[in-house]
């Protein structure tokens, strides 16, 4: 009795982007956004990918969807191999993988209306015109909890939150299976947040979709998710069903992430400071454990060479020499 | 009873813009004493930041102008003071820190350059004195190797460095009130930690009251003595912090605790407040939160609610509370589950 295939399965996915210099502006050297991740996305489950700015985390995201071109590694979608799909049959799968993304102000066409972002897709696709793009157009507005008269409307005459309800409607034109949400609530405020994540979730009860849910702020990924990843600098350090992984978060990077959010409880007053130092920058060449010059409990092996990712228990996996 | 260090009253202050007056602070009263970290709380067009800018007076003018009321600092009123006065407050009586500190510092110039800069406009010291005073100030902010950070431009540092250097210029001059306005909130968690528990190190060390403005209830919760929230261009709750979190009374505060996500709740929705957050042209009569709260009643879209005394040292501002409706009542408690998506459309 094995689980079902994943929806989604990436290997060892690598992006790095070439840093230019000198007169010449030849490449002196690579960012590593993204060095050799692997996780799976399972049907109509969330894969909370969570991380600090610069860890790769939007990188991972939008590489697998071929947004960017990888360096290197392997995705998987419904077992068609996307990392090799010729642009036609890349423009066909795109329509079952769609992306939300951060800020609702920067992403929405200004100049286009509600009722033309959002029926963008369905023409560019074929699938409806005229009348019975209106009536679609209108549903998955009333869907995503807007009224069908605002599709004359432009961008500029919403809040923050029904911005973001217009960029869902727009991912969902297709019905895609799979959906990179890529921080959806961050530029929201606290009190719409909640609404957002509310209908992610429900669109993923009534319609299966599976979700890639990026985000920075591990209470939301917790909330959201159905597996939890952790990255730090380009790397997966943790991975674990969500928990599990906050049941018993193993590696010292998730143990710091963790006890460094500020819970709303005065009671729960003074806790962690946050690890020492900076995080360092993924453009030069180091060895070792990337989280080793902030990790407490570092020792020579950490310099050495990276750790692999272990399983210390059943699905849970760990880069770390102590798991 | 420790006195007030800052007494603001009835503070107005309106944006004259194409689309209407945006009431964007519109009666605001509130104590600071010495040595307190005080939070003022809300959303994005609440007011709060608008708040720091008039008790600074860097409100940008025209549009805005401060209509009413008083900010008085140790018994004098900055808004009756002249500019040339006012100047002098700044940085000197009054610190403050943004929230991008990548923008709020000028690229062209050294740390070190700017912060002397600071220093000597507005203490009589030799560059040596004030490059003394410097290095000192930014040993204080922990910023390790402090003689080589006076060399460094913004772009070399990381962002919680550069806040630190920020908080360092700030408080050169030791004011007595640092205003900080959302500091950690384009930080990374494991940063803002370390600058949050540098602000209350600091308030301590050198007796500062510091006005706090952020989002985060986490933030507040974690470093505040009193809490102000704000909503629409008024504070609508205001206690203790332990008071506030503990029991909450206003019906947007609770609304708001109930609907953080937060570590350990495994709730399988989020209760979510309905409706948007209102438009500072045009914001709804009455109380300004009736159209999206759980308890509204009738009356509340006429009456817009004083903040009043509903138990000692607690206040808010909803008729509600008041024993308006039920007379000798306890607060009405909020509904586990809250109607759904009722105010949707604006």
């Amino acid at each position: 009795m094995s689980e079902p295939q994943p929806l989604l399965e990436v290997q060892d996915l690598v992006k790095h982007f070439p840093i230019r210099g000198g007169v010449l502006s030849r490449v002196v050297g690579h960012v590593r956004a993204v060095d050799g991740v692997s996780f799976a996305v399972r049907r109509g489950r969330t894969l909370g990918l969570v991380g600090e700015s610069g860890c790769g985390k939007t990188t991972t995201g939008r590489t697998l969807l071929r947004l960017l071109e990888p360096t290197g590694g392997r995705v998987f979608f419904d077992g068609i191999a996307v990392h090799s799909l010729e642009a036609r049959s890349l423009r066909a799968l795109r329509r079952r993988m769609q992306i939300i993304f951060q800020d609702p102000y920067g992403s929405l066409d200004p100049r286009m209306t509600v009722g033309g972002i959002v029926g963008e897709p369905l023409s560019a696709y074929g699938e409806a015109r005229g009348r019975e793009r209106r009536r679609l157009v209108g549903e998955l507005l009333e869907r995503v909890g807007l009224s069908a008269s605002y599709v004359n409307h432009y961008p500029h005459e919403f809040s923050g939150g029904q911005r973001q309800r217009i960029g869902i409607a727009r991912a969902l034109a297709l019905k895609p299976n799979f959906v990179v949400c890529d921080e959806p609530v961050s530029a929201l405020d606290v009190s719409i947040q909640a609404q957002i994540i509310n209908l992610l979730a429900d669109l993923q009860d009534e319609r299966g979709i599976s979700y890639l849910f990026i985000s920075h702020d591990l209470g939301v990924v917790e909330h959201i998710s159905h597996d939890v990843a952790v990255m730090y600098q380009g790397l997966i350090v943790e991975m674990a069903p969500r928990d599990e992984l906050y049941a018993r978060p193993f590696h010292p990077y998730t143990k710091v992430l963790l006890a460094a959010i500020p819970v709303p409880d005065p009671e729960m007053k003074g806790q962690s400071e946050g690890p020492p130092g900076q995080v360092s920058s993924a453009m030069g060449p180091t060895t070792g454990c990337p989280f080793y010059p902030r990790c407490a409990a570092g020792d020579e092996r950490c310099r050495a060479a990276v750790p692999d990712l272990r399983e210390v228990a059943p699905g849970h996996f760990v880069r770390c020499v102590n798991a | 009873m420790a006195e007030a260090l800052l007494r603001v009253r009835d503070l107005a202050t309106h944006f004259h813009t194409e689309g209407g007056v945006a009431r964007a602070v519109d009666g605001v009263s509130f104590e600071i004493e010495r040595g307190q970290m005080f939070c003022l709380v809300g959303e994005s067009g609440c007011g709060k930041s608008v708040t720091a800018l008039s008790i600074m007076q860097l409100v940008p003018s025209p549009p805005g102008r401060i209509v009413s009321g008083s900010v008085m600092l140790a018994g004098e009123d900055l808004l009756r003071l002249p500019p040339g006065q006012m100047r002098r407050i700044r940085g000197e009586k009054i610190g403050m820190v943004f929230q991008e500190p990548m923008t709020a510092l000028n690229p062209v110039f050294t740390i070190g350059s700017q912060i002397t800069e600071a220093i000597r406009a507005h203490r009589e010291a030799s560059r040596a004195e004030a490059a003394r005073m410097a290095v000192d100030m930014l040993e204080r902010v922990r910023i390790p190797d402090p003689s080589r950070c006076m060399g460094l431009y913004p772009h070399e540092m990381s962002g919680g460095m550069l806040q630190r250097a920020m908080i360092a210029m700030a408080l050169v001059c030791r004011p007595v009130l640092l205003i900080a306005d959302e500091p950690t909130t384009a930080l990374d968690v494991t940063i803002q930690a370390g600058i949050l528990r540098l602000l209350d190190d600091l308030r301590r060390e050198l007796g500062m009251s510091v006005l706090l403005i952020t989002h985060d209830l986490g933030v507040v919760a974690q470093v505040a003595d009193v809490v102000a929230v704000m909503y629409a261009g008024q504070i609508v709750e205001y206690a203790d912090v332990k008071t506030v979190f503990a029991d909450p009374l206003h019906p947007y505060m609770i609304s708001l605790l109930r609907s953080l996500p937060t570590l350990g709740t495994r709730k399988k929705k989020l209760d979510a407040i309905a409706g948007q957050v209102p438009d500072p042209r045009r914001f709804p009569e009455g109380c300004r939160f009736h159209p999206r709260c759980y308890m509204a009643a009738p009356e509340c879209s006429r009456v817009n609610p004083e903040l009043r005394e509903v138990r000692t040292g607690h206040r808010a501002a909803c008729i509600r509370l008041e024993g308006y409706w039920q007379p000798g009542s306890s607060p009405p408690v909020a509904p586990v589950t809250q109607p759904r998506e009722r105010a949707r459309d604006v």
